[in-house]
């Protein structure tokens, strides 16, 4: 009787947990239709960054696998959220600049969150960070451009408003890219090579999830559907390629 | 007072006319530095200013000009280089010349570069695409500036008579038809520097159709898949409805501004002889904005390849200055009467250095 009592209340906990600490939101963003060859990246103008390197570098504005995954794909909480209040962690996610390319080359911070931007190259980079660079207006986030001439040069930033995407691109090296989606809650991820991404912690409620995808919908909204959470749940997008 | 004596007994300085020669062909260069920036899009690849990456502008090692750096960089070289000939160029006039409008002309040049000194610095530290607008446009009318100013120490300036048949119809016309379409080319540089300035790439992909079409579609839906399906290395901006337009507007007004060039020389060879200074310039004037046009198409047709559209910028402002020479020839050869003698006062002026110095009358 003990031992059923004891079942009883590990069960219902572990039932009240997603309550507690919120469920999952998992799934995958695969690609539909054959998407434009990359492009062989020419690093001659720095030869410093072409010793960095044993074999050609593309762009990686498709980067899909055999099964049609999609990477690199920001998936997100767009609207359902009642709670306003996230306080953002104390932890600072890295963006760096290694092989003259930047990694990651899509990511995702919270508002007022520090993102530790590093040089890990034997050559000059310059930092330019540029908000509403795919809308031309919108967000109060300021626009930035630093120099980090010195290898393993750290600078923190960090920005104060939601915005998807923050671009960030080196003057020096124009092949140089890499977008930054902020946000004002923790409910979002970015997709792996396979296409899969997990969201964790998100409360009971409804939402609208949207994933967006910088080459395909650039300037317009990403793919969104709505999706219940009373548990973990399942999402998967479809985005197609023109 | 002493008399007025006539313009062509002013005494040229060969080297100081030289000068403003080598002053006009040194910002050419600048200008050609300039347009490399913009086309390999290094405008902000020195994050600072006036130093670089904190090295003092003439000490920042050459082992670090990599990349866009080295665009920028040189850039900023050159800027000196026609700052500092542009101070030798304003004094040499302030204290050499007689006519006192040439003396303040140097003076507005000076001004002219030390205003664009900072207007480029500024577009670095304050990051506004807006500044480098203004900036690239100004550039243009300073290099018109230093030209005129050589024009005006030339010994065909001092030399030159007011034609026969002053303050005839015909010669008004080509006076004003020269000048509204020396205006009209410099309209059209403007919007082919606010078409660079957005930094979006090339937004009308074919020439001399526009995505196959007489006038293109700048639907959201279809400029969303134009975006989707541009290859490109560079980060561009997202092409928007107004480069598309913007684009097509420069179109147009090379048709526009090719057609009043055509007019200026048609009025030219009607009403000049075959040999006349002006027919001729006109005559080339058409040919440079023949070729204008050819390195367009041929900019879009190389998907904006950097050194064809730096050609493009260096050409238009050679069109630019040939229309403010052009422009500068006919007032002096054909004013009208009233105003001929205004314009003949600055030349006539009373002689400010009492001992033969430049631009002084010769007594005959």
């Amino acid at each position: 009787m003990r031992v059923n009592h004891v079942l009883l209340a590990a069960t219902g906990l572990v039932a009240t947990l997603p309550a507690l600490f919120g469920a999952d939101i998992a799934g995958k963003v695969v690609a539909k239709g054959t998407p434009k060859a990359e492009l062989t990246i020419d690093m001659t103008a720095d030869p410093k960054c072409g010793a960095l390197h044993d074999k050609p570098v593309t762009t990686r504005h498709y980067v899909v696998d055999k099964d049609g995954g999609l990477a690199n794909v920001l998936v997100f909480i767009k609207s359902g959220l009642n709670e306003k209040n996230f306080p953002p962690p104390t932890t600072a996610p890295l963006l760096d600049q290694v092989g003259c390319e930047y990694a990651p080359y899509v990511m995702g911070v919270r508002t007022q969150q520090k993102i530790k931007i590093k040089n890990s190259d034997p050559t000059l980079h310059n930092i330019h960070a540029i908000p509403n660079a795919m809308r031309d207006k919108g967000t109060p986030n300021k626009e930035f451009n630093l120099a980090q001439p010195i290898k393993d040069m750290v600078t923190e930033k960090s920005f104060d408003a939601p915005e998807v995407v923050v671009k960030f691109k080196c003057d020096v090296h124009p092949w140089m890219f890499a977008y930054v989606g902020v946000f004002d809650h923790p409910f979002y991820a970015v997709t792996e090579k396979d296409g899969s991404f997990k969201i964790a912690g998100v409360p009971k409620g409804n939402y609208t999830l949207e994933a967006y995808h910088v080459k395909t919908h650039g300037a317009n909204p990403g793919v969104a559907q709505e999706i219940t959470v009373d548990g973990d749940a399942k999402a998967d997008f479809t985005i197609e390629l023109k | 007072m002493a008399n007025p004596v006539s313009a062509s007994a002013l005494r040229p300085d060969p080297w100081l006319c030289r000068f403003a020669v080598f002053t006009a062909a040194a910002t050419l260069v600048l200008i050609c530095f300039g347009g490399l920036v913009t086309s390999h899009g290094a405008g902000l690849a020195v994050p600072d200013w006036p130093n670089t990456y904190g090295y003092s502008l003439f000490f920042f090692p050459i082992s670090k000009w990599v990349g866009g750096i080295f665009y920028e960089h040189t850039h900023r070289l050159a800027g000196a280089a026609v700052g500092l000939l542009t101070l030798i160029l304003a004094g040499w006039l302030w204290r050499k010349e007689s006519r006192a409008w040439l003396r303040w002309l140097g003076v507005l040049a000076f001004v002219g570069v030390v205003l664009q000194g900072v207007l480029g610095g500024l577009r670095v530290v304050l990051l506004k695409d807006q500044i480098g607008l203004v900036h690239g446009a100004l550039a243009q009318l300073f290099f018109v500036l230093v030209c005129l100013i050589a024009l005006a120490t030339s010994r065909w300036w001092l030399d030159a008579a007011p034609a026969e048949n002053e303050g005839t119809q015909g010669q008004a016309t080509l006076r004003r038809w020269v000048l509204a379409a020396t205006l009209l080319v410099l309209g059209q540089l403007v919007l082919g520097a606010a078409m660079r300035h957005r930094h979006a790439g090339l937004a009308v992909p074919d020439f001399p159709l526009a995505y196959g079409r007489l006038w293109p579609r700048t639907d959201t839906r279809f400029l969303a898949r134009y975006n989707q399906q541009r290859e490109e290395i560079h980060a561009m901006k997202p092409i928007t409805a107004s480069d598309v337009l913007l684009q097509m507007t420069h179109r147009l007004g090379a048709c526009v501004v090719a057609a009043a060039v055509a007019g200026a020389w048609w009025i030219a060879r009607r009403r000049l002889g075959p040999g006349h200074v002006l027919r001729k310039s006109l005559l080339a004037w058409l040919g440079l904005v023949a070729v204008q046009v050819g390195l367009g198409a041929a900019t879009v047709w190389t998907a904006k390849s950097a050194d064809l559209a730096t050609a493009h910028v260096a050409v238009g402002s050679l069109i630019l200055a040939l229309g403010g020479l052009q422009t500068a020839a006919a007032f002096r050869l054909f004013a009208p009467p009233r105003s001929r003698d205004l314009t003949s006062a600055g030349d006539l002026a009373t002689p400010t250095q009492p001992n033969g110095a430049i631009g002084q009358p010769v007594h005959p």
